[in-house]
């Protein structure tokens, strides 16, 4: 394996791994919201904060960990991003500002503010909606270039239909996964009332899924025929698998059984479909104008990167399994018979 | 001044650093402080420490969220805002940026740990053992940015052909001469201003009436914090220019209205300037400018004359760096002057004016560290990279920066504001007195 295959697989990694800790953080936020407003807060919302409160910085570094390993291992990546995004980026920025610090002022400064909950359970649908626009960007038809200059072509992006497919197979994942998450973490600390609210929840989104997903392939094959085609002969083992670990989740939410083997399946389901879509996207990064192999940084930082990258999971995975060990997987805390 | 797309990327850039720099602080210093409040408290058994970490320790958390999200923001302003010099220089200088975010990642896991394991363990040391790895996480972000703004002031580790950057060392490019005298002062000045916070608030309850323990307690433990930290700063803060005499002579010069090349040179302290660069009003401290530079009277000291007129900073950093160090000498004296009258029991260290001058310091310091890095990157103009790239070269070329400005200058004040406001509430709510009784109730 070469320095940038290397490079954008363990890039494309993390931002797997913050699109399932995300979408577990986002949905929770529109799940407390919901609560609030239905009058189930007491149900779900203090098993929702118990998982959350810990965990809510780790899942922005993981985002963090994204853009800045993509930077540097691509530079040419910040430039024409970096031109193109400027509003669609800001606001992004902005909307994670809120959330995150309506969620600290929420949580730990004056509880039950039902103006902060909104905003921090509003902005956990827009921000993966927003956030989702960088990659329908990259499969090119939104940036042109003009005498040296990045234009962005909003137009295109506003009356696109695959533009939209994206926004709503992201938001109904979100969705999906918190729920599926959830659910299990319910069951874990044995609060049937939670339980049964959050598995309804993760069955009513479990088919949006599958439509949204549908929908992105179809509006893929009108905008860009070369992508569609690579993923569907190429890699559409790695789809039908998803399809598969889908299947099994669903159903096992659905028989009430095994729900942290569910969540593994909607894990897998996830991987599948993420990593399909990212090796058949490839060797575009930006498409036509980054190409993995031209856009790599020079050999000794690629080298330095990676050697930084080994030495620091070293670091982190040891921490992350303290982290789980104590805040996820410890049953007493869970209850919430632990503070 | 035109406000054309390099003007408002600048302001928008100093907008978001301005505001971060505040959080960044509190998030370097303040772990420091609940560390040391937390062992000693342990050791010697007292509540009065104990309950001044846990306090401390909320308090942080939300400081903690809005520097967290106005990091993200710079992170991605960088590219977004300046995306010819991430080019460029990414290719130099990611290593340290990357090294960053494992930093945050480390600090990240342990502070989440921390603050929510208070009764878990067994022995209380195990928990304050926490406090290391947020400690080593916070300070070692700071070291890493640092070094890619020295980076910014001396870059080196590669050469510029045709506009790339080749011959990359990125290890010698971390460590370039500039990185040892800016990483130890702003590692010592975030310690110092979080002392000096922490010590305001603990002043101004004790003047609005609050005399028990534990508010006495809290104000010596962080006044000798702030005077140890303050003379660290000081020596800090000398390394740093003779730094600059040596490597960046003209930074130094424009702070000094220094314009001609001189052995024994004056010290000016405010004054005013006009048109002939005629100085006037001013303090004079007869070659002291030497001294500063070079510790001996007669050193010679680079003027601003030997560079050219384009490649000057702009004069007003002259102030900058007066209002830091007098303000640097101002906490040194008051912490100094508590300390001293604390020891000698006849006097009382809770007067009212003295009080008043350690509230104070808290807001000075901070406004210390906006000064001091509003000297350091405006005397670095025109340059964004020192020699290699200026700043109108490398902004961003897309349109709409000027309603990004708006809208992050609103995000600003609505997070400022509603972060003091959930601050007070929270201590308001919970007023240390009960919180004592109620953890600690056989006291
Ligand atoms: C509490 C804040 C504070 C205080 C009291 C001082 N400083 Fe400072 N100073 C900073 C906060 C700061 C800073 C924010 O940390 C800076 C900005 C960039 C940097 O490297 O550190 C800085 C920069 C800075 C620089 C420029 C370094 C460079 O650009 O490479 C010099 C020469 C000094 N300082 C010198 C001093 C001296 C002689 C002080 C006298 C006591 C002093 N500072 C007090
Ligand atoms: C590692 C930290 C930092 C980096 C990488 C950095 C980078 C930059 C960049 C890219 C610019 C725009 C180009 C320029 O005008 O030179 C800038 C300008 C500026 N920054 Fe920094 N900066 C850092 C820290 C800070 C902090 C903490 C503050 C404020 C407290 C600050 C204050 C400013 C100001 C006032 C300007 C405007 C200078 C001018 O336009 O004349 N910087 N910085
Ligand atoms: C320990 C204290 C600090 C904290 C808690 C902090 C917080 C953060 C966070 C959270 C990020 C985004 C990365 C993430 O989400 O984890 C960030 C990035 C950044 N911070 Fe700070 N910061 C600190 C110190 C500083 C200092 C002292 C400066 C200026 C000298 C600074 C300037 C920057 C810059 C330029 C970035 C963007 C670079 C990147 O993407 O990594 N930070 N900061």
């Amino acid at each position: 394996m070469n320095l940038e295959l290397l490079g954008i697989t363990v890039l494309w990694t993390f931002l797997y791994g913050y699109l399932i800790v995300a979408s577990i953080d986002f949905g929770a936020g529109f799940f407390a919201y919901y609560g609030k407003i239905t009058k189930k807060d007491h149900l779900i919302n203090d098993l929702i904060s118990r998982y959350l409160s810990p965990v809510w910085e780790v899942t922005n570094v993981f985002f963090v960990f994204f853009f800045v390993g993509i930077v540097g291992f691509f530079p040419s990546t910040a430039y024409y991003f970096g031109t193109a995004l400027l509003i669609p980026g800001s606001i992004a920025i902005i909307l994670l500002a809120i959330r995150g610090s309506f969620y600290a002022f929420n949580n730990y400064g004056s509880r039950n503010s039902t103006v902060y909950l909104f905003l921090y359970g509003a902005t956990g649908l827009l921000i993966p909606a927003s956030l989702s626009t960088a990659l329908t960007i990259s499969e090119g038809g939104f940036l042109k270039v003009e005498n040296d200059k990045v234009v962005f072509l909003a137009k295109e992006l506003f009356a696109s239909p695959y533009s939209w497919s994206v926004v709503a197979l992201s938001i109904v994942s979100v969705l999906f996964i918190s729920a599926a998450f959830l659910t299990y973490y319910a069951d874990r600390a044995n609060d049937r009332g939670a339980r049964a609210i959050l598995r309804k929840f993760a069955l009513l989104w479990s088919p949006p899924t599958i439509i949204a997903s549908l929908l992105v392939f179809v509006s893929l094959r009108e905008h860009n025929p070369v992508h569609f085609n690579k993923a569907v002969s190429e890699y559409w083992w790695m789809f039908a698998l998803s399809l598969i670990c889908f299947m099994i989740a669903s159903y096992l939410i659905y028989l009430k059984r095994n729900f942290g083997t569910a969540f593994i399946f909607v894990m897998l389901q996830f991987f599948f479909a993420f990593f399909g879509y990212g090796a058949s996207h490839l060797p575009y990064i930006l498409y036509p104008h980054v190409v993995l192999h031209e856009s790599v940084t020079n050999e000794t930082m690629a080298v330095a990167l990676v050697i930084v990258f080994v030495l620091g999971l070293l670091l982190l995975v040891p921490s992350l399994y303290l982290l789980m060990k104590l805040f996820l997987f410890d049953a007493d805390y869970v209850k919430g018979k632990k503070q | 001044m035109e406000l054309d797309s390099v003007m408002l990327s600048r302001m928008l850039t100093s907008m978001t650093l301005a505001f971060h720099i505040i959080f960044a602080t509190i998030g370097v210093g303040v772990p420091i402080m609940i560390s040391i409040a937390e062992f000693i408290g342990i050791k010697r058994n007292d509540p009065y420490y104990l309950l001044l970490a846990r306090r401390w320790a909320r308090g942080f958390t939300i400081t903690v969220a809005v520097g967290v999200v106005t990091g993200t923001a710079i992170g991605l302003q960088l590219s977004l805002l300046w995306p010819s010099f991430m080019e460029v220089a990414g290719q130099v200088i990611a290593l340290p940026l990357f090294m960053e975010t494992f930093a945050f990642f480390f600090e990240a896991i342990f502070l989440g740990i921390y603050l929510y394991t208070w009764d878990r363990f067994k022995n209380r040391m195990t928990h304050w053992l926490l406090t290391i790895p947020v400690m080593i996480g916070s300070s070692a972000s700071a070291l890493f940015i640092t070094t890619v703004n020295s980076f910014m002031n001396t870059p080196q580790g590669f050469d510029l052909e045709g506009g790339k950057a080749v011959n990359i060392d990125p290890i010698a490019a971390m460590f370039n001469p500039a990185t040892p005298s800016k990483v130890f002062h702003v590692l010592t000045t975030s310690y110092m201003t979080a002392a000096a916070v922490l010590a305001a608030i603990a002043a101004f309850a004790i003047i609005r009436g609050k005399r028990s323990e534990y508010e006495r307690k809290a104000l010596r433990l962080t006044m000798i914090c702030t005077f140890i930290f303050s003379i660290l700063t000081a020596v800090a803060g000398d390394v740093s220019a003779k730094f600059l005499a040596e490597v960046q002579p003209e930074k130094l010069a424009a702070a000094e209205w220094h314009f001609e090349t001189e052995e024994g040179a004056d010290l000016i302290l405010f004054g005013t300037l006009d048109e002939n660069n005629e100085i006037k009003y001013e303090i004079r401290l007869p070659k002291f400018l030497s001294f500063l530079a070079g510790n001996s009277f007669d050193t010679k000291v680079i003027g601003l004359n030997e560079f050219p007129e384009d490649e000057r900073p702009p004069l007003w950093v002259h102030y900058m760096f007066d209002l830091m160090v007098s303000i640097g000498f101002f906490v040194l004296a008051v912490s100094g002057i508590y300390i001293l009258l604390d020891k000698i029991k006849r006097f009382n260290q809770l007067n009212k004016p003295l009080l008043w001058m350690i509230v104070a310091s808290g807001p000075l310091a901070m406004l210390a560290i906006e000064f001091g890095w509003i000297y350091a990157e405006v005397g670095r103009q025109p340059w964004i990279l020192r020699g290699y790239m200026k700043v109108s070269e490398a902004a961003t070329t897309g349109d709409g920066v000027g309603l990004t400005f708006i809208l992050f200058a609103l995000l600003y004040l609505v997070l400022g504001v509603i972060c003091v406001f959930v601050l007070i509430r929270m201590f308001k709510n919970t007023p240390a007195e009960a919180e004592l009784e109620q953890r600690f109730p056989n006291l």
